[in-house]
């Protein structure tokens, strides 16, 4: 062998050494955690509210509350995000907009998640008097959303083809009924990849709701956006740091990080997975 | 706007004060007995409601300033800027001492050191001592944990421990104290402090000044780091509070406050 | 009629469109307005510059240069880890995986990406740091070695699929005509395709770089807390996003160490705006250079 192929062998193999090592962390998270919490996780654990100093029972109420605030904030951000790439890709406004807007954006997804916390915090808990409570936690993390769900949608919108549009157009259709019509359904799929990507990514987040809605002990349901609810990343860090009884809690602890592994990886594999269907439609 | 928003809220916060509804909220050193009393709570009231938080004496105690909680927990009492607060939103805080609590001090199960002085604990805690021989234990690296300092926890510490003395830079901030047991658990050069009801059997608790933390010696008084435990309402409590606050002092409240390794009021 | 219909509609989404500039300027009010009175007591050098942060001794002390300089070493640690890996295994996506592969390994890196930070938290105060602690005898697992590892295995994702897309944009010609004069693929790959995505790959590396400082719950719970200016990877650490998120809980709203929490989210968010607004520099000027418009 030539020397050349001898150095080209070897950084293939380091290249190749990189690709695995990310299949090494995906599947050593996976794996030290669901070999120490499936044994805990059973029908009683998802339907119950925790008992005995959060030491037995289950974690209903905290998938419940993790449901309303991803729910709330996708309520929140997806109407918004929809309008911007609208605005983006349908009204091709000026340059210097345009630039605006994407750098605010971007900017925006690159906010650290504590300081949204310390926004809705400001704002919403104390400014609106929401107080810590659903609303309050889903308006920050439907902030956080939004860049997710613009970019989404803008892909998605960019990708449908012109000509469908100025067939539309020239059919007489108005620019709005042109949008409603024909864009926004061939663009459905696309921006449902980003909604289901953006609850990924909502529901397990902890810094923006520990000030703005995370409780953590309730017992029931909540009755209203002004209740505090139990959520699941928040609940697995109290039980690492709060609470009289470490062995037991530690061992919920695991129970609840698999439960929310599962419950985010199944979402975004999901969202691959329509994804690649609606690329496969598109080539074919 | 902010009109419509204020009334849109008082309307959800009335709905929930139909139902018996009270938000707990404040120290994590109070927040296992507020958790426990709170589901025994519910379970002998069914239609009573109360949601528990921790986040800190202080976060409680601003929270019942603006009013967003009900009953604030706090391990120390309420600071002279506190009550002026209040006094401007014209609250008027009332105090409940629900439990007593005595800060130990808690080494790994390994280390030889069964007894320590306040002085040498601030020493350990204030000044660059490095080595556990220089207290008559194994020859090890001191790892000094403490609370982080904005804690009710802390502040008691500081106060009948450090005599308000800085902490050394290099000691290690933890914001729980299940955070600094755990720790200590697994370190065994470490020395933290935590609320008498943290002490398990994966820690090993030092006695101070020749007297071991235990429910007997901080009942009687004579564990020399020891501290009243409070619940805030505003003015005197009524309906759920009341009947919470009511049972906590009960017997079968104090029961509970035992069960979690405090110290009831007899 | 329907002309008034349509500008209205127009006018109203160019008024949604703004929401994320409107968040955007909301955050950075809020975080002046709440820092602001900080600046009254402490002066800008002493507050970025002092090595002692006593928020609440009497008299307090608010130095944050521990903790700035703890960020910014945890993300160095990530660094060294994320670059190599990340950047690696882009190059393989895109120079030695068939379709195949890609169609598995793509959503492997994706899949990654979505871990939530407080899994990789709980998975490094359970797992990884007692795993360290007995390896190298450390007096404490918690330390900005832990912190390290963890945010280099999250920034890997981020490292990975935007020095992807900046390889992609590498027109094929490039490779051709390298080929064409003699040199093989890794030839190829170090000597024409990685510099020609250089930039593109430096925006990635930036990126990633954003993601780690700003995380926060991982590097609350395995940092350590000590706020101390970190001599060795040993060291517990108190980066600005822990001290913020441990401590806004117990600081009394409205005080002077609430207003330097805030001041420490500004200065943290003016970072972490430093380093997007160079990657969007970095990569319109890449992009430029490679003749393409987007």
């Amino acid at each position: 062998m030539k020397r050349r192929d001898i150095i080209q062998k070897i950084g293939f193999s380091a290249l190749f050494a990189c690709m695995a090592a990310n299949i090494f962390f995906l599947g050593g998270i996976i794996f030290f955690i669901a070999a120490r919490g499936l044994s805990s996780i059973n029908w009683a654990f998802l339907t119950q509210a925790p008992r005995d100093s959060m030491t037995a029972g289950g974690v209903a109420p905290a998938i419940v509350g993790t449901f309303y605030l991803t729910m709330g904030a996708i309520i929140f951000a997806l109407p918004l995000g929809v309008a911007c790439a609208i605005y983006l890709t349908e009204y091709s406004p000026k340059g210097w907009i345009v630039n605006l807007l994407r750098i605010s954006i971007n900017n925006l997804a690159g906010v650290p998640s504590v300081v949204f916390g310390l926004f809705g915090l400001t704002v919403f808990v104390k400014y609106f008097g929401f107080g810590v409570s659903i609303l309050s936690g889903s308006l920050t993390l439907g902030i956080l959303a939004l860049p997710l769900i613009i970019s989404a949608s803008q892909e998605a919108m960019t990708a449908v083809p012109q000509s469908i549009r100025e067939a539309s157009l020239a059919l007489g259709a108005t620019q709005w009924e042109t949008i409603r019509r024909v864009v926004l359904p061939a663009a459905l799929p696309g921006i449902l990849t980003g909604v289901i990507l953006s609850v990924g990514r909502v529901a397990g987040e902890t810094a923006p709701i520990l000030f703005t809605a995370a409780a953590f002990y309730v017992k029931g349901y909540p009755h209203s956006p002004f209740s505090e609810v139990m959520a699941l990343p928040y609940h697995i860090y109290a039980l690492m740091t709060e609470g009289t009884h470490p062995v037991e809690q530690t061992r919920i602890a695991y129970a609840s990080s698999l439960l929310l592994l599962g419950l985010v990886l199944s979402v975004s594999m999901l969202a691959i997975y329509i994804r690649a269907r609606q690329r496969k439609t598109y080539n074919a | 706007m902010k009109k419509i928003l204020m009334s849109i809220v008082a309307l959800g916060l009335a709905m929930p004060a139909f139902a018996g509804k009270a938000v707990m909220e404040g120290s994590t050193t109070v927040l296992p007995i507020a958790q426990k009393a709170a589901e025994v709570f519910m379970n002998n009231n069914p239609g009573e409601e109360i949601s528990v938080r921790g986040g800190g004496s202080g976060v409680g105690i601003a929270s019942i300033i603006d009013g967003t909680c009900d009953i604030a927990d706090a391990s120390r009492a309420i600071k002279p800027a506190e009550l002026e607060k209040a006094a401007k939103k014209g609250r008027n805080l009332k105090a409940h001492v629900i439990a007593m609590d005595g800060i130990s001090h808690i080494v790994h199960p390994s280390n030889t050191v069964t007894n320590l002085t306040r002085e040498q604990i601030k020493k350990m805690y204030t000044s660059r001592a490095s080595n556990w021989k220089e207290f008559g234990g194994p020859d090890l690296r001191i790892v000094v944990i403490s609370r982080d300092s904005a804690s009710g926890t802390f502040e008691a510490f500081s106060d009948m421990v450090l005599d308000r003395k800085r902490v050394r830079p290099d000691a290690i901030m933890q914001a729980s104290n299940q955070a600094i047991a755990s720790i200590v658990a697994r370190t065994p050069g470490a020395i933290g402090y935590v609320g008498l009801g943290y002490l398990t059997p994966a820690v090993k608790a030092i006695g101070v000044d020749g007297i071991i933390p235990t429910k007997e010696s901080v009942l009687r008084n004579k564990y020399p780091i020891t501290r009243p435990l409070f619940m805030y309402t505003n003015g005197k409590p009524e309906g759920t509070v009341k009947k919470f606050i009511d049972f906590l002092k009960s017997p079968e409240g104090q029961k509970i406050v035992n069960e979690e390794g405090f110290v009831g009021l007899k | 009629m329907n002309k008034r219909k349509e500008r209205l509609i127009k006018y109203l989404f160019t008024a949604l469109a703004f929401s994320s500039l409107v968040f955007l300027i909301g955050i950075v009010l809020v975080l002046f307005k709440e820092a602001l009175p900080i600046f009254g007591k402490v002066s800008l050098k002493a507050f970025l510059l002092g090595e002692s942060w006593y928020p609440t001794s009497e008299p307090p002390e608010f130095g944050i240069l521990p903790l700035i300089l703890a960020s910014l070493w945890v993300t160095l640690g990530a660094l060294v880890i994320c670059v190599p890996i990340g950047v690696g295994s882009a190059l393989y996506l895109h120079e030695l995986a068939g379709p195949r592969q890609r169609a598995i390994l793509k959503p492997v890196i994706e899949i990654l990406a979505s871990v939530p930070s407080i899994v990789y938290g709980f998975f490094g105060m359970v797992i990884l740091s007692p795993f360290l602690q007995d390896t190298f005898e450390l007096p404490i697992g918690l330390c900005a070695l832990t912190t390290s590892i963890i945010l280099g295995v999250m920034a890997t994702p981020t490292v990975a699929s935007i020095a992807e897309d900046a390889l992609s944009y590498v027109p094929r010609s490039f490779r051709e005509a390298s080929f064409a004069v003699g040199a093989d693929r890794w030839q190829t790959l170090t000597k024409v395709i990685i510099p020609a995505a250089g930039s593109g790959i430096s925006t990635a590396i930036i990126l990633g770089m954003s993601r780690a400082i700003g995380e926060t719950m991982t590097v609350l719970m395995v940092a350590g807390g000590a706020a101390v200016i970190p001599h060795s990877v040993f060291d517990p650490v108190r980066p600005m996003t822990a001290a913020i998120a441990a401590e806004m809980g117990e600081a009394p709203v409205g005080s002077d160490h609430y207003n330097a929490l805030f001041a420490i989210a500004l200065i943290l968010f003016l970072i972490t705006f430093v380093f997007n607004i160079a990657a969007e520099f970095i990569s319109r000027r890449f992009r430029l250079k490679l003749g393409l418009s987007r």
